[in-house]
């Protein structure tokens, strides 16, 4: 019976191509695990030793190869909490409208989430060509913390549409009628119940934006600009910790050092928004396995 | 849904509620379409002057010269080719045999925290990318090939390749994890072994996963501007080897917007435009693909 004992010869392969593709496999992984390591231990080491309180709080001195990032962190705040204020209603808004008013196969439905779509995959330093003329110049803003809050509002708002819908969509189905049965009018059924209902999948969505408008960098070049006073108001032109980095790495000889303690810092903020993201996700979920 | 009582009220509210959110959402989906026009209209001036034709007819990009202007457009888009698809053929075998590690022969316990780190890659700043790339790849680069500047299509294509790695390995593990197990339990019955079922079994099956994943970060590549910027070296010309310095059509628009004037600005803006317009069809092709795209991979 030739086909139950194969030949000798072809036993060898199948465990050397198994210890081969083990072998390769362990590598690629430990590469991908290795590799947060390589680069956080790398920052660390050319960062760590200039980190100190006054790092956080003092300004920017000699075109930061000295002093501090005080105002770079209150211009990175003040461009996400514009941002935020713009992209929270209408991407929740928008979600919102997509879920509970239309069909999800309507003409209508369609266009607006291939736009969504499209939107997100437009490459960030073509949304800072937008908001240069658009915000900058359309509107009359120019180089402002506020027009570089609104473009990065732009950018994020795909994924705020994305987790919010979902978020909408996973809500018991029972939800919406017995809302109706209790004679809720469609505005407060969804201003009563579901929107808190939706409310931790939509926090989660918010603070993954909060994570790619933080480490945005490309967008924001032309918008908010580079200065480095203290921001007084939105109209101020406000450089944020990424295009420090950016500005060190690229025309500042001799920043290196000091790029490294901004990318670190920076790096810290993106961990604990992301890990903040993860926490509420595992809670959610835990939650919701329990009470079905 | 309407009460009983108040009918019209409540029932105007709804309206009400219903036209502001929809226009949230007509917004919402037009942004795209605006921002496209808003580049038509900045690239306008030089498609009108007919510059388009020296745009990819000029041999070098020269923009800022009075004697000689040139905008030669051609070695930044094979720049900004070579690189991306460098970038895609390192990720590529690395991610999926870090996919298939994880799928066949690791322990389920090293999932979770495997995820984690994925997840915490895909995370970090391209800037700080471009900046450890700066500080790391290319000094190294310089120890192999001293005769090099270590700025160069190699850094740039390592550098880009380590950004997309997790995104190439998490769509592959999901694509191997979407093999129906009725297959590998058919291979384990014909007594194939683990090596022969991955090859032959498991990835012919999650080729269709594999990718969609690779065009997913062939559109995030192409559109990446800070990690480019920084290891690239800048120069626009069409790179003889590996270790010549490069300029991609992305680092072309940041480095110039700033001082560009009149003509110049608008041959940018057709930068930008061409740019939008090719990862606007990798992912319109992506969806004619696949009817939904996955938010958590689709990050750009």
């Amino acid at each position: 019976m030739p086909t139950l004992a194969p030949p000798q010869k072809r036993r060898v392969f199948p465990v050397l191509g198994d210890r081969v593709f083990g072998a390769f496999g362990m590598a690629a992984a430990l590469l991908s695990f290795g590799l947060f390591a390589w680069i956080v231990w790398d920052l660390a080491r050319l960062g760590f030793p200039q980190l100190s309180w006054g790092y956080f709080t003092g300004e920017v001195e000699d075109s930061g190869r000295a002093g501090g990032i005080g105002p770079l962190l209150v211009s990175s705040l003040l461009i996400l909490v514009c941002c935020l204020g713009l992209v929270i209603p209408l991407g929740v808004g928008c979600a919102l409208w997509l879920s509970e008013f239309v069909k999800r196969r309507s003409v209508a439905a369609r266009l607006v989430t291939g736009g969504v779509d499209l939107l997100a995959s437009v490459p960030s330093i073509v949304f800072g060509l937008f908001g240069m003329v658009f915000f900058g110049q359309v509107l009359g803003m120019g180089f402002s913390i506020l027009a570089g809050g609104l473009t990065l509002a732009c950018m994020i708002l795909p994924i705020l549409v994305r987790t919010t819908l979902s978020a909408l969509e996973s809500l018991p189905a029972d939800l919406r009628p017995a809302a109706a049965a209790l004679g809720l009018t469609n505005t407060t059924a969804i201003a009563k119940i579901l929107l808190p209902a939706a409310l931790p999948g939509i926090v989660i969505g918010i603070t993954l934006g909060i994570g790619r408008a933080l480490s945005e960098t490309a967008a924001l070049i032309f918008t908010s600009g580079y200065s480095i006073r203290w921001p007084e108001t939105l109209g101020d032109s406000g450089r944020s910790l990424s295009v420090h980095i950016y500005d060190l790495a690229l025309n500042v000889a001799g920043g290196n050092t000091m790029a490294a303690s901004s990318a670190l810092v920076l790096l810290a903020l993106i961990l604990l928004v992301n890990s903040v993201a993860v926490a509420l996700s595992e809670h959610w979920l835990r939650r919701r396995h329990q009470t079905p | 849904m309407t009460s009983s009582k108040n009918t019209s009220l409540s029932r105007s509210i709804d309206r009400v509620a219903q036209g502001i959110l929809g226009l949230l959402a007509l917004v919402s989906g037009a942004l795209v379409v605006l921002i496209v026009c808003f580049l038509f209209k900045g690239a306008w001036p030089a498609i009108e002057a007919g510059r388009l034709e020296s745009f990819f007819a000029d041999p070098k990009w020269q923009p800022g010269s009075v004697r000689d202007p040139q905008f030669g457009v051609v070695s930044m888009l094979v720049g900004s080719t070579l690189v991306t698809l460098l970038a895609v053929a390192l990720a590529l075998p690395v991610g999926v045999a870090g996919a298939v590690f994880h799928r066949f022969y690791a322990p389920p316990a090293l999932e979770r925290w495997n995820r984690r780190i994925l997840e915490l890659l895909i995370g970090v700043p391209a800037v700080v990318f471009g900046f450890w790339g700066l500080s790391v790849v290319v000094p190294a680069i310089v120890r192999f090939v001293p005769e090099s500047s270590g700025q160069s299509l190699l850094a740039g294509g390592i550098v880009l390749g380590l950004m997309i790695l997790p995104i190439i390995t998490l769509t592959s593990q999901a694509a191997l994890q979407a093999v129906p197990p009725a297959q590998l339990q058919a291979a384990a019955g014909l007594g194939l072994g683990r090596a022969r079922t991955i090859w032959s079994i498991a990835l012919p099956a999650a080729k269709g996963g594999i990718g969609t994943g690779v065009l997913l970060s062939l559109a995030r590549a192409v559109g990446e501007t800070m990690a480019v910027v920084l290891v690239c070296g800048n120069i626009p010309q069409i790179p003889t080897s590996l270790f010549d310095p490069i300029r991609p059509v992305t680092s072309t628009i940041a480095l110039e917007m700033g001082y560009a004037t009149a003509s110049h600005k608008a041959l940018l803006f057709c930068a930008g435009l061409i740019l939008v317009l090719f990862t606007a069809a990798l992912v319109g092709w992506l969806s004619f693909r696949r009817p939904a795209i996955d938010s958590g991979t689709g990050g750009a």
